[in-house]
């Protein structure tokens, strides 16, 4: 194995978490140059807002959908303008999978990620378990709140919206928040924050569950089985070994694609791709299929 | 209670936080110990919500905000109102700020409002919590002026009214009232709010010179009272219906029905020194 990776140049393999730090950052330094140094192309301003919801160019606009839906569980009608956003920024991530937001976007992704890093390299040690599943609690918990006390309940507390926001609109005292969440996710739960509990990361995982076209591929001809890619993988339950040789590829709706798999697979068995209509090779017999989504709920 | 399924290559995780259910009993305390966890977080996460959205009610919002209660479930915070504002007034609310946590609020000694014709911040609403009906900048009501008597200037006896000279709509929001003194003393001008025509813009507060101003801008409800139906001032109209219930009785009416300069005015005697 450690032939082969010193084979490649370094830099090569750091292509995807360079690439996806590039586009993190520079969404911010789009939304931070727009507002503090009037960037502008054809002299309208480049992109105007946050996350939540934004202006590109003076003319489209673009919104979280996730915020939009909350807003609407709150009982009040929305002007077509942000209905028309959100329904474009779903549309985009339905078709490149929901959450590729969370790893090329998401901004709290670069705290988590550093978290996740020490997790691994210094600390090792959670201090309790939480079920992978409990984001869908916490989004449905959000939804139904939403309803209750009429305020776009996750919006209202998010650390997502509030370090995006300070970060653009100057700071307060929301990095507070992403301490809390950096100690969680490096001392307490290993990825505790993105991988279990943010019922935005939960919202895009189910868009584009089915529809999502950038996949994980997975060649089991090479594969030998070693499990460095759940090693590293932020949402390992989604490298299931027996549903990457029935499909071929990742097709949970929790895979960020960030790729971090990608380059650490010493014999070159994921990469990129499109997605398969057919599932794959199929060598896995049914009855164990039936064991399999037992398993994987 | 397995981690993992026996036909499971050893050296991959399977997903498995959570071990399989295996009993009803088990599935039974989950589910309790679940909901019991999915209520009292839910419960925790609404009181944070409802009491960040009711603690600070000081927050001056931007022209066209709608009331409270719908302006905090239609605001998205987007933050592309203040993006909007050519003055800088606006700012988006950060965590532990005087304003819901994201939320767009200005503070006028800092920077008021301006009061564009063209109302950018409302057009750069997306969700129309800044009303898209509102057409007139003139018409919006983010606040209202009261003023400190006992530390104005102008109330005080010294010659300020600046206040009503920066006023945007001036005669309309801030009126002054002459009132006559003593020989050897010149004649108090004394300013007064008119709430019909304030819009609470706060121009005023930025400008009084006053080491803590003595004209401020608050959220009507917060300084406004009202009469209450069932009081009758038969003196002020012929149906005896109670001022302030009808469109064309204005503060400015009572003025012109009111007795000689330097009289108190109906409803202002209790400002008078001699009370």
């Amino acid at each position: 194995m450690a032939t082969k990776r010193q084979t490649t140049p370094a830099l090569w393999n750091w292509r995807y978490l360079i690439l996806r730090r590039v586009v993190q950052i520079g969404v911010l330094l789009l939304f931070f140059g727009t507002l503090h140094w009037g960037w502008s192309l054809f002299g309208l301003p480049l992109l105007s807002g946050n996350l939540s919801a934004s202006e590109v160019l003076g003319q489209v606009t673009l919104a979280d959908p996730f915020a939009t839906l909350q807003i609407l569980l709150t009982g009040h009608g929305l002007q077509a303008e942000v209905l028309l956003g959100a329904a474009l920024v779903l549309g985009v991530f339905v078709i490149l999978g929901g959450r590729v937001w969370c790893s090329w976007v998401c901004p709290v992704n670069l705290v988590t990620d550093v978290a996740g890093v020490l997790h691994r390299k210094t600390w090792r040690k959670n201090l309790f378990a939480l079920p992978h599943h409990l984001r869908y609690t916490v989004l449905a918990l959000a939804l139904l709140l939403s309803v209750l006390i009429g305020l776009p309940a996750f919006e209202w507390v998010s650390p997502i919206g509030a370090m995006h926001r300070e970060i653009i609109f100057g700071l307060g005292l929301g990095w507070t928040a992403l301490v809390g969440l950096f100690l969680f996710d490096w001392l307490v739960v290993k990825h505790g924050w993105c991988g279990h509990l943010c019922p935005l990361g939960a919202f895009y995982s189910l868009v584009g569950r089915h529809t999502a076209q950038i996949r994980v591929k997975f060649d089991q001809s090479t594969c030998n089985g070693c499990g460095d890619c759940q090693a590293i993988c932020p949402e390992p339950q989604v490298l299931n070994l027996k549903r990457l040789a029935r499909d071929g590829q990742v097709l949970s709706g929790e895979c960020t694609n960030c790729a971090r798999c990608i380059p650490i697979c010493p014999e070159k068995s994921l990469a990129f791709g499109w997605r398969l209509t057919q599932p794959g090779s199929g060598s896995v017999p049914a009855q164990h299929r039936l064991i399999m989504k037992e398993d994987n709920p | 209670m397995c981690r993992t399924h026996p036909s499971e290559p050893s050296a991959f995780i399977t997903s498995g936080d959570s071990p399989i259910m295996t009993t009803r009993r088990g599935f039974i305390q989950k589910t309790i110990q679940g909901a019991a966890v999915a209520t009292s977080g839910g419960m925790l996460w609404s009181y944070l919500v409802i009491q960040n959205a009711r603690a600070e009610p000081l927050a001056l919002r931007p022209p066209g905000a709608l009331p409270d209660a719908d302006f905090n479930a239609l605001c998205i915070k987007c933050g592309r109102c203040v993006v909007a504002c050519p003055y800088d007034t606006l700012t988006l609310a950060a965590l532990a700020d005087r304003a819901p946590l994201g939320t767009p609020y200005f503070e006028p000694r800092q920077i008021p409002c301006y009061l564009c014709h063209d109302i950018p911040c409302k057009v750069a609403c997306p969700t129309g919590a800044l009303s898209p009906t509102l057409e007139n900048v003139m018409d919006s009501r983010m606040g209202l002026a009261f003023i400190d008597t006992e530390h104005c200037l102008s109330w005080q006896g010294l010659r300020c009214e600046i206040c009503y000279r920066v006023c945007p709509l001036r005669d309309k929001a801030i009126r002054v009232e002459t009132r006559r003194r003593e020989l050897s003393k010149h004649a108090m001008l004394l300013p007064i709010v008119l709430s019909e025509g304030c819009t609470g813009c706060g121009i005023c507060e930025n400008a009084c010179p006053t080491e803590i101003a003595a004209i401020k801008v608050l959220p009507a409800e917060l300084i406004q009272g009202k009469i209450g139906d069932h009081f009758r001032m038969g003196w002020k109209q012929a149906d005896g219906a109670t001022p302030g219930s009808g469109p064309g009785d204005t503060w400015k009416g009572q003025m012109d029905a009111a007795p000689a300069q330097g009289q108190a005015p109906g409803l202002d005697y209790l400002n008078e020194p001699e009370f």
